[in-house]
């Protein structure tokens, strides 16, 4: 009966087809998109109000830091699900090996490469994160490369190698801290005197101006992004792929 | 057909980029909906995003404009305000004005494209990451607990153990009451299926000891739980032994001794 769920799917592409008539051509100057008032405000207004190159990153992190903050608060209420899910159902092990489980010795040319590899990865990592100012990038770029590198470590060793640098309640640990972070900016520059998330008000504690207050805030708000996703990255790779047991694994 | 401005003209042409992405949306709620396999349709769920998100990037493409990072002569901190400070300095002016950034004339406004669908888009991939990372872990679940991925097979499993075990007080209270109410007034009924197995049981427990309600309710509860149980776990058994797993009671024991001779081998491994 599989065929029955053709007539909504042809029904649902005949509509959309039949709607992309409307829509902007390819590349449209005019489109509304482009023209928006919204597009132009924040295409003149990032250099003047926050000195950021990267318009995306001051959209994401400034003009929509609130959006943003609990863009990350999702990603650490889905680590912290995936935690609970899969916490103790790793119970049903039974003591025989399943057939793709094999006891094998880390490769020696793999672990000598990914030795070689992992701390380049990382200061990418941290390039990414720390750039993303004025070049593609930012806390969630720079956070999934740096949880890649831990998970190239446990990838080419087993995943005990890579707990052992990044442990389950440490990973949490650092997740949270990444929240903090970008609320406790948000507080304080409440507490200085502007909105939640105004960074412009941590002028009265940074020695720069308006606008470099925002551009360093931001900075700030992006490491706290990059924390909680390199966290939330390996701990969703260390339960997913041991079911939770976090032993063994691939 | 292919005169200027026919349909076909119009969509394969300037408009390319809707048709891939209603072909890749609809590729994702094709899998959606038909497949079976709950995997099948995770992977259906991420093309579904995918479509999204390419429609959201493909729109705000612009003819003659560049990614919304500002060149270097719009750039704050760039080359071009530096060069002009530096000029300025060696002619002995005032140097601060330039560090401001000075507002883009309507123009050059015109040389970026639209920021927000770049933001919103990134934004979409990450909450996409935690949000299949966490359906998979809900189907690790489900394969754990019932041994299956497949929708049918999983409807059907879950059909059984409701059967077997009535979970909600209520509904324990409603078959209670209805039980009671055919037994007094047909007090043979037929042996048939698990269900009414329990039910036998219940009138002749009644008959024979004129106790308190208590104890006859909490007989009540415990043999229909207890002999549906017997019964109907043959089929289960048999069919999870397929999957290589045996009876709860010796788990334990032979996980822990799994657990002590597999970690001296890791410490003499490491």
């Amino acid at each position: 009966m599989k065929w029955i769920s053709l007539i909504p799917v042809v029904g649902v592409g005949v509509l959309l087809l039949f709607a992309a008539q409307d829509f902007p051509e390819w590349g449209d100057p005019q489109s509304p998109a482009s023209q928006s008032p919204v597009a132009s405000h924040f295409i003149n207004n990032t250099g003047v109000d926050t000195e950021v190159p990267n318009m995306v990153t001051a959209v994401l992190a400034d003009y929509r830091g609130f959006d943003t903050m609990f863009e990350t608060v999702v990603v650490f209420i889905a680590g912290i699900a995936v935690l609970a899910i899969l916490k103790g159902s790793g119970g049903r092990r039974r003591g025989t090996r399943r057939a793709y489980e094999v006891e094998a010795e880390p490769d020696i040319i793999v672990t000598h490469t990914v030795r070689l590899m992992v701390p380049v990865i990382q200061i990418f990592a941290f390039y990414v994160l720390a750039h993303g100012h004025v070049s593609p990038g930012g806390g969630f770029q720079g956070g999934v490369v740096m949880g890649a590198s831990f998970i190239l470590v446990a990838l080419a060793w087993d995943l005990d190698h890579a707990l052992v640098r990044m442990s389950l309640p440490r990973c949490m640990a650092i997740a949270a801290a990444g929240i903090i972070i970008y609320a406790g900016i948000g507080f304080l520059s409440m507490f200085l005197g502007g909105e939640f998330l105004d960074y412009a008000e941590l002028e009265k504690v940074l020695p720069v101006s308006r606008e470099m207050a925002r551009y360093h805030a931001m900075l700030g708000v992006e490491i706290g992004v990059g924390f909680t996703v390199t966290s939330i990255m390996f701990a969703l790779y260390a339960n997913l792929s041991t079911e939770g047991r976090l032993k063994g694994g691939l | 057909m292919f005169e200027d401005g026919a349909i076909i003209n119009e969509l394969l042409i300037e408009r390319l980029n809707y048709i891939i992405y209603v072909v890749l949306l609809l590729i994702g709620l094709h899998a959606m909906i038909s497949k079976q396999n709950l995997i099948k349709k995770l992977i259906g769920m991420s093309i579904f995003q995918t479509a999204i998100i390419l429609f959201y990037v493909s729109i705000a493409v612009k003819d003659n404009a560049t990614i919304p990072i500002y060149k270097t002569e719009h750039d704050p901190h760039g080359d071009a305000a530096k060069a002009a400070v530096l000029d300025l300095n060696r002619s002995g002016e005032e140097t601060k004005a330039f560090y401001a950034p000075v507002m883009l004339k309507p123009e050059e406004t015109q040389q970026y494209s639209n920021p927000l669908p770049h933001v919103l888009m990134l934004t979409a991939i990450v909450v996409g990451v935690a949000t299949l990372g966490l359906a998979l872990a809900l189907c690790l679940r489900i394969q754990q607990g019932y041994g299956t991925v497949e929708e049918d097979e999983l409807l059907v499993k879950i059909e059984r153990s409701d059967a077997r075990y009535s979970q909600s007080p209520l509904a324990k209270a409603k078959n209670r009451r209805r039980t009671q109410s055919r037994n007094t007034r047909k007090p043979r009924t037929s042996v048939k299926s698990t269900k009414s197995i329990g039910k036998s049981a219940k009138p002749l427990e009644s008959r024979d000891s004129t106790k308190t309600k208590k104890t006859t309710s909490k007989s009540n509860l415990s043999q229909p739980k207890k002999k549906p149980a017997s019964t109907s776990r043959k089929p289960r058994s048999s069919s999870s032994k397929v999957e290589g797993s045996k009876p709860t009671t010796p788990k334990a024991p032979a996980k822990k001794a799994s657990e002590k001779t597999r970690a001296p081998k890791k410490k003499g491994a490491e």
